[in-house]
């Protein structure tokens, strides 16, 4: 197998006294896919928020392409190639969707590229090209979420951090969302995805971890995972911690 | 006097007087919408920026050089200010940054006495700068401070508008404006806007305070009192937050207060207009906080 980009290593998260996530620990290769489940408030999107340095960790270690980036600020770590479509979508509602595509690649020092990724982006979804002067809030959940990864592909980004991409939206576009993403895959993005919708999620991602109250519970290829959703059932909704074999090797 | 050159005194009065709030109030909504601050030090940017054409005047500098250098010098106290008041306390409870702006008034101002004395200082200008203009054998008459002060403003609200659509700080600006979070995630430079919007707010105060000096022909440390509030006032019926609505805000309390003054005299209102304005700021906090132009009570994720 290829080299690791990220790991984390024991992590901890405190919201204020409470503990969002307690000694979490992953990894994610170059070039892969890796889903992270979990129910509501199993610390997924906290995981997701402490890589991308929004809230910083209280112990452990976050290691991306040999370097430790645990007390680095979101600024710096978009420059490092981090991109982060994070829950909600989060578009500028004010700004128009080129606008919002522009702001994506603020961190990009090659401007020239810029306007070729702009029509790449028109061309990966042309309903934004459509909508190009509109305003973000004007747009559907679904031409929302389209933009926000858009927006977060701006950047060009070596590692992409996805929070719920099909929250809220029609299984029409979730399809086509979903199907860009593995066009992604193919190209060689590696990514780290949050997702309620396990079988999606499966389908797209190369290995899997399950989350619960902040913990790891489970690990596996998503192959291993898909033929025993009894045990992933299980995972979410508690009994016994069980973490499959995979992860001693 | 007929009716019409009547209404078109006014005007030139309204418009005038408006863009004076409007440019001071384009600032505290800038630095309202990025930072939930309530900048109380603001109107003392125009003191600054009065005091720093005065002190440039007087080595010899010629005007219209003073005015820019006097400009400078208040973006260069807002990004003291900054760097050195706000920047530490970012992020804390919103009441923690309005004593903190509370705090920089009392020492901005204390300053200003100590090194210039409380009492009023001349601001001289240079002949162009006072002259007047009659109209209609004299019936409408205004002055080149008043044609200064709109044209100025137009000016630096063109360039605001230019500046917010086109260049990358700029739309950075109003990313930061609309989710914070969000500007952190796409990798805005926070820090850089908050600096230049803090550069941009600082100078347009900075100029206001000298189109208001060569209005009323003297300055003093607390020159910038009334008209802050006045601001607050326009930003708040406009819009807090919205730099539309600042502007229009800024224009409609303007002009309210000049149809207030125009009214005749025996009816007696003239004496109330601050009361008349202030009861409007009331009324529009009571009955559409979002102001004119509707602003949305954020929503925190």
């Amino acid at each position: 197998m290829s080299e690791t980009l990220l790991k984390l290593e024991h992590l901890e998260v405190n919201y204020g006294a409470v503990r969002a996530l307690k000694n979490v620990s992953l990894e994610v290769k170059k070039g892969e896919v890796v889903a992270l489940l979990g129910a509501n408030g199993a610390g997924k999107s906290t995981t997701l928020r402490a890589i991308s340095g929004l809230v910083k960790a209280k112990a452990g270690n976050i290691n991306y392409a040999n370097q430790t980036i645990s007390r680095f600020d979101p600024t710096q770590i978009v420059a490092l190639g981090i991109s982060h479509c994070p829950e909600g979508r989060r578009v500028f509602p004010g700004m128009t969707v080129l606008e919002n595509l522009r702001l994506g690649a603020s961190q990009r020092r090659d401007k020239e590229n810029i306007q070729a990724d702009l029509d790449r982006m028109f061309e990966m979804f042309p309903i934004l090209l459509e909508r190009k002067s509109q305003t973000a809030g004007t747009l559907s959940g679904g031409e929302q979420q389209m933009l926000a990864l858009t927006r977060a592909l701006m950047n060009r980004p070596k590692m992409l951090l996805l929070d719920e991409p099909s929250l809220g939206i029609a299984p029409l576009i979730v399809r086509q969302i979903f199907a860009t993403l593995s066009e992604l895959k193919k190209t060689g993005t590696t990514i780290l995805l949050v997702e309620q919708n396990v079988n999606i999620a499966l389908n797209l991602a190369d290995r899997a971890y399950v989350l619960r109250t902040g913990e790891i519970v489970l690990e596996g290829s998503a192959s291993e995972l898909r033929a025993n959703s009894e045990r992933v059932a299980q995972a979410y909704l508690g009994g016994g911690i069980e973490i499959s074999a995979s992860r001693a090797a | 006097m007929n009716i019409l050159e009547y209404t078109f005194q006014q005007v030139i009065n309204a418009v005038s007087q408006g863009s004076m709030f409007a440019l001071v109030a384009v600032g505290l909504s800038i630095i309202f919408s990025l930072l939930r601050l309530t900048n109380f030090a603001h109107g003392d940017m125009m003191m600054v920026g009065a005091f720093g054409t005065l002190v440039m005047q007087l080595a010899g500098v010629p005007f219209e050089l003073a005015v820019l250098l006097g400009i400078v010098i208040s973006a260069l106290v807002g990004i003291i200010i900054e760097r050195v008041a706000y920047r530490p306390v970012r992020g804390a409870p919103d009441v923690t940054m309005l004593l903190t702006s509370v705090a920089l008034t009392y020492i901005l101002e204390n300053l200003g006495i100590l090194i210039f004395t409380s009492s009023p200082r001349n601001f001289p200008l240079p002949d162009w700068l006072g002259a007047s203009f009659n109209l209609a054998d004299g019936r409408i008459s205004f002055t080149s401070i008043n044609l200064l002060t709109f044209g100025l403003t137009l000016l630096a609200l063109l360039f605001l508008a230019w500046f917010v659509r086109n260049t990358q700080v700029g739309l950075g600006m109003r990313a930061a404006a609309e989710d914070l979070t969000a500007s952190y995630l796409v990798g805005i430079n926070v820090n850089t806007v908050i600096v230049v919007a803090f550069v941009m707010a600082s100078s347009f105060a900075g100029l206001a305070g000298v189109l208001w000096a060569a209005q009323a022909g003297v300055v003093e440390p607390h020159m910038g009192f009334t008209p802050l509030l006045k601001a607050f006032v326009a930003a708040i019926i406009g819009g807090f937050g919205s730099i539309p609505g600042a502007i229009i805000g800024g224009f409609v309390l303007g002009a309210l207060e000049v149809l207030i003054q125009s009214l005749p005299s025996e009816w007696g209102l003239g004496s109330y207009r601050d009361a008349i304005v202030f009861t409007l700021l009331i009324a529009f906090l009571l009955f559409r906080p979002g102001g004119i132009v509707g602003v949305k009570q954020e929503v925190k994720l």
